[in-house]
């Protein structure tokens, strides 16, 4: 499944260490990976395949998530076509 | 494909803005319910919703969480009631706590359908459901009645008009320990339409499918928020940054219905995009009206404002699903927006300019607290000026007014949750009872024979 994870927070180190060594482990391939400052805002948004990961969609959410709170930003999992339906005619 | 902005965009709007789905709600046909007796019925009716409805709140929460986006509320619509319960109409009761019984433990929030269609006429068996109205409502915690006393097609029913005057009054006395909240699930159209997935309105027309999905989407401070950022742009172009967020607003909701759906074995049916509001700060219709230039929503400038709104939503949905229907625009409920609250409790909005601001959105008076000691004539009075507008300027109305008992003008009411507080706002005191009392149909307009 195609998906979007996006991080948000106040810039530190070790953002994208930590969360691409949280994919990698649950085999979930990063295709595309961008990153933006927004005011003091750090935002990183990373498209990925998730059809490798033998998780739930659900439970690997979940993990992503608390796996957030644990390094103070706030990560989402969600399927790519949200976006694509709302940015695209 | 989509960009990074395009991505944080969708994530500030769920998370800042209130962008949510605000509801999904599947309608079930009840027509295979009759049976002989009363008893039967309700059972058969039990099963149905049971079966049909099982997965519908674990599939929504389960879109929830794949797609990132808030859906708040999973509801059911089912066949109007009186038509299931026709040769038993005194018993229909025993229909209603079946409803609303499958309802709780579905765990849905509303359900919808315990409902008459009486726009040209009241049959025996109908006037006699009517009267039972006022007890389920009071005796049933999730179920929402309505009644079409009017269309553009057949006029104005004035003798159901007359009795629902009565059954508004009837029902907020029964709940009066509640502030009358029964009438908060009662609703009297003019032009009903038969796939509105809001409530208290929903019910499931006969001329749909047997099983189908509706998906509402909200997101008034979503619009309110893009139109900040333009303080100084002509109308014009204000119209277009609305319709544009319109547009995404609607394109999220379509996804869930098509998918909800298919994970449901339903049909689609369609979006309704109207901008819903909450009693929450930043989810207002009145303060999008305010965003664009008014002082205080009631203004004079606020059906001109409210007129520009409606139609920008509608364009944007419109071009964004493929199937739209419901009611589809601004709703105007006073009781369940707060910048319609604070307005009206400072006395700057009246009942009159409510009256005004229905000719040019998608819905009616709503969710407005009146004087407990209101006659039921001057209900009715009400109800027939809605369903005036509606059915001369073919679009719904709808009235669903409180009578709170024991409470008058400067009082308010308060039913927490969704439903939000009012103060009670005064009704004009001449009698209309004589022109209520006098009953029969006001006939159908003349643009409406187009045949």
């Amino acid at each position: 499944m195609r998906a979007v994870v996006t991080v948000t927070g106040s810039d530190r180190r070790g953002i994208i260490a930590k969360v691409s060594g949280f994919l990698f482990e649950r085999n979930v391939n990063i295709e595309d990976i961008s990153q933006t400052i927004l005011g003091d805002q750090f935002a990183m948004i990373m498209m990925v395949d998730t059809s490798e990961s033998g998780e739930d969609f659900a439970a690997l959410s979940s993990a992503l998530e608390e796996m957030g709170k644990k390094i103070g930003m706030t990560v989402r999992l969600q399927h790519a076509d949200i976006f694509d339906a709302m940015h695209n005619v | 494909m989509f960009n990074k902005f395009d991505v944080l965009e969708t994530i500030d709007m769920i998370e800042k803005e209130h962008l949510d789905i605000r509801t999904v709600t599947m309608g079930i046909s009840l027509l295979p319910c009759i049976r002989a007796t009363a008893r039967e019925t309700a059972q058969a009716v039990y099963d149905r919703v049971m079966q049909k409805a099982e997965k519908l709140v674990s599939t929504a929460n389960a879109l929830s969480r794949e797609y990132g986006i808030p859906i708040v509320n999973k509801r059911v619509s089912v066949t109007p009631v009186s038509l299931i319960t026709a040769a038993f109409p005194a018993q229909s009761t025993l229909v209603g706590n079946a409803l609303d019984r499958a309802a709780a433990e579905l765990g849905i929030d509303f359900l919808g359908g315990y409902s008459a269609l009486v726009h040209k006429g009241t049959a025996d068996y109908e006037e006699a459901f009517l009267n039972t109205i006022p007890e389920v409502l009071a005796t049933t915690g999730r179920l929402c009645a309505s009644v079409n006393v009017g269309s553009s097609k057949s006029g104005i029913n004035v003798d159901a008009v007359r009795t629902m005057g009565e059954i508004v009054l009837r029902t907020a006395r029964l709940t009066g320990d509640r502030d009358g909240l029964g009438c908060a699930k009662l609703v009297i159209f003019c032009n009903a339409v038969e796939d509105n997935p809001f409530m208290a309105g929903a019910f499931h027309g006969v001329g749909e499918a047997d099983t189908v999905i509706n998906v509402g989407v909200s997101g008034p401070g979503v619009v309110q928020h893009a139109l900040k950022f333009i303080p100084e742009a002509d109308l014009t172009d204000a119209a277009e940054l609305i319709k544009r967020t319109a547009f995404k607003i609607t394109r999220a909701g379509q996804l869930i219905a098509r998918e909800a759906a298919k994970r449901l074995g339903a049909r689609f049916g369609i979006v309704d995009l109207s901008l819903a509001p909450t009693p929450a700060r930043g989810d207002s219709v009145a303060h999008i009206l305010e965003e664009l230039g008014l002082e205080v929503v009631g203004c004079h400038g606020t059906t001109a404002a409210l007129a520009m709104l409606n139609d920008a939503v509608k364009k944007g949905g419109v071009m964004a699903s493929s199937r739209v229907g419901g009611l589809s625009g601004a709703f105007i409920p006073v009781s369940e927006d707060i910048g319609m609250i604070e307005s009206a409790s400072m006395g700057k909005i009246s009942l009159d300019k409510l009256e005004a601001m229905t000719c040019v959105c998608s819905v009616g008076l709503d969710m407005i607290a009146i004087p407990g000691d209101t006659p039921a004539t001057t209900i009715a009075a009400i109800i027939a000026d809605e369903a005036a507008i509606g059915m001369v300027n073919n679009k719904t109305t709808a009235v669903r007014v409180i009578p709170a008992p024991g409470k008058k003008v400067g009082d308010e009411v308060s039913f927490g949750g969704l439903l939000g507080r009012a103060p009670v706002m005064p009704v004009h005191t001449g009698d209309a009872g004589k022109f209520i009392r006098r009953g029969g149909l006001i006939p159908a307009p003349i643009h409406s024979f187009k045949n």
